[in-house]
């Protein structure tokens, strides 16, 4: 009995989320309908950095850089090529996931503080990239006047719930999927699953790219909800804001990171309203969740009921 | 040829600085294990203050002083209070890091506003030294001879020194080295400052060329990573090296190819990590 009202529990709570936010946007100001609409965005990412953070246990440092490539490939299409809806979208995805292909192929083999620092650098490669290649990017004042493609915040609010809907049930088969599991115990113990005859190289890798892939997916979200693409978006403060979003929603649960993902993006717009002061209670928000903290949100409700 | 020149000895006075600030980068990580995200930030606060000092005394060689000393406190203080208790967890340090470089580059910003500003040439190094139609600025000499100086000084600190024997002992085993009566967690706050205070003397010594600016704290900090990265984590050898290696490249970058200066870094930090993952001087 106990089983069976755990599996509706678990079942119930996703879809009372999503009814909800489908329901809600008509009763809604667009200024929230927006604000969620970043929500879900930035949950796409970081639930996606979680794949390589929280489930294989890699911490990157340069996630934002996938998010804001494939951005910028939208917004370098569609401004200076006029390129269709359906290309734009099709080459952010490609070029995003192509690039942590070959990304991939450098920061696979090493591990911990290893694969943080040369993450870390390849991040702020491609930020330099996007301020100094100024002739495609247009250096700091970005590319604005991406065309919107959606009628309305409401349209694109819906729009982006199903893609998100879409990523998040993919995230969670794929992390429950015997691969998911085999990234979990390379995050466990490396030399064991190596033992048991794992390739942990190659599932590190795919585990890198296909975290690239959803982090290019939010990024040309990004680009048509924002309609401004700037080196802001790549930069390592950016990098370190979805990896303070992981950390403090909770690393290796999904849920975690996306709640994580809403308290930042809801914090920094109502923060920023009342002050300039954004990235130093940015900072101290760091240091308090490493301080209070340190296994995530989402992880602390899990520890208190099992101790229970 | 002349040009080819000149471009190397600036490319010589870029890794000069690149050395000062990424020696302290390497020991750090090489005694703590510690990804120090907010280097980039003491080499920032370290111009700043000079600045402040120097505006007020019209002395570089106090505001060298008081900007060395205030940051290496900052480090101390940093250390001790915040990243002690998470020893031996590299993610939590780093993040504790992180939260104290965005900390500093936002209460920069507020103290110091938003203006560029260089610091003044020292009065004795204004002028340039000509030889053979090769135009240079003293400084920049000044600049490489300060950092060999140092790096001799990291380096005899480090092999010939009794600190530096207990140094060394506290980075192959921290735990058998305490046993030995050494005071691992003093040393590790002595060392994270040292760190901290050689990245305030580096924006020093840059600083009558490259200024102080707001920003300039994750500029610099790619560029210090790539050198670490390059020579190995915790090797000074590694340091020296990477930093010539980057100082070079990234200078001919600049002067031959200025849109795609930034990724002229990659390169070199691409084949050494095809070649040997830990960098050239690297211990796993």
């Amino acid at each position: 009995m106990a089983e069976f009202r755990q599996i509706g529990w678990k079942a119930s709570v996703p879809t009372l989320v999503i009814v909800l936010l489908a329901a809600v946007p008509p009763f809604l100001s667009s200024y929230w309908v927006g604000l969620l609409t970043q929500i879900m965005i930035f949950a796409i990412l970081a639930m996606s950095l979680d794949i390589l953070l929280g489930y294989t246990g890699l911490p990157s440092l340069g996630h934002a850089g996938f998010f804001g490539v494939a951005a910028y490939t939208v917004a370098v299409l569609a401004t200076a090529y006029h390129a269709g809806f359906w290309t734009c979208v099709a080459s952010g995805i490609i070029i995003g996931t192509l690039l942590s292909a070959a990304f991939g192929l450098l920061v696979s083999h090493v591990r911990d503080v290893y694969f943080l620092m040369i993450t870390l650098a390849l991040g702020m490669v491609l930020w330099g990239l996007s301020n100094r290649w100024i002739t495609v990017t247009g250096g700091d004042n970005g590319i604005s006047g991406i065309p919107r493609v959606m009628t309305g915040p409401i349209t694109f609010y819906e729009v982006t719930l199903l893609i998100f809907i879409g990523c998040t049930a993919l995230m969670m088969l794929f992390i429950s999927s015997p691969f998911g599991f085999t990234l979990k115990g390379i995050r466990e113990s490396e030399s064991r699953m190596k033992s048991l005859g794992v390739n942990t190289w190659l599932h590190c890798y795919l585990s890198y790219v296909i975290a690239g892939a959803f982090a290019s997916v939010a990024g040309v979200l990004w680009a048509y909800y924002n309609a401004f693409v700037g080196p802001t978006y790549l930069d390592l403060t950016a990098s370190s804001e979805v990896f303070l979003m992981v950390t403090l929603g909770g690393p290796g649960t999904l849920v975690g990171p996306a709640l994580g993902a809403g308290a930042i993006v809801l914090l920094k717009n109502v923060i920023s309203a009342y002050t300039q002061r954004w990235l130093m209670i940015l900072g101290a928000i760091y240091i308090m969740t490493i301080l209070g903290a340190p296994q995530g949100l989402w992880n602390l409700r899990r520890r208190s009921r099992s101790r229970a | 040829m002349i040009y080819i020149i000149t471009q190397t000895l600036n490319g010589l006075f870029s890794a000069a600085l690149l050395f000062l600030i990424a020696s302290g980068l390497t020991l750090v990580f090489g005694v703590m294990r510690i990804v120090n995200i907010a280097h980039g930030s003491f080499y920032m606060l370290g111009v700043y203050v000079a600045y402040t000092i120097v505006a007020r005394t019209h002395s570089l060689f106090l505001g060298t002083l008081a900007a060395v000393s205030a940051v290496a406190a900052a480090g101390f203080v940093v250390e001790r209070l915040f990243l002690r208790r998470f020893a031996s967890q590299p993610l939590a340090q780093m993040m504790m890091t992180m939260g104290f470089a965005l900390l500093f580059r936002d209460a920069a910003f507020m103290i110091w506003g938003g203006d560029p500003f260089t610091l003044p040439y020292p009065s004795a190094l204004r002028g340039s030294i000509e030889a053979n139609d090769i135009v240079f600025p003293m400084y920049r000499l000044f600049v490489v001879f300060v950092a060999a100086v140092v790096g001799v000084v990291l380096w005899a600190l480090n092999e010939k020194t009794l600190i530096g024997a207990k140094l060394r002992a506290a980075v192959d085993d921290a735990e058998m080295a305490a046993g030995t009566g050494i005071n691992v967690a003093l040393l590790s706050g002595l060392v994270f400052a040292a760190g901290a205070g050689l990245a305030a003397f580096g924006g020093v010594m840059g600083g009558p060329i490259l200024g102080g600016y707001p920003g300039m704290d994750l500029d610099l900090l790619p560029l210090a990573f790539v050198v670490v990265i390059i020579g190995g984590m915790g090797s000074l050898k590694g340091a020296l090296v990477g930093s010539i290696v980057v100082g070079l490249i990234d200078n001919f970058g600049k002067a031959l190819v200025p849109e795609l200066s930034y990724f002229t870094l990659f390169a070199p930090m691409v084949i050494v990590l095809a070649i040997k993952p830990t960098g050239l001087y690297g211990r796993v």
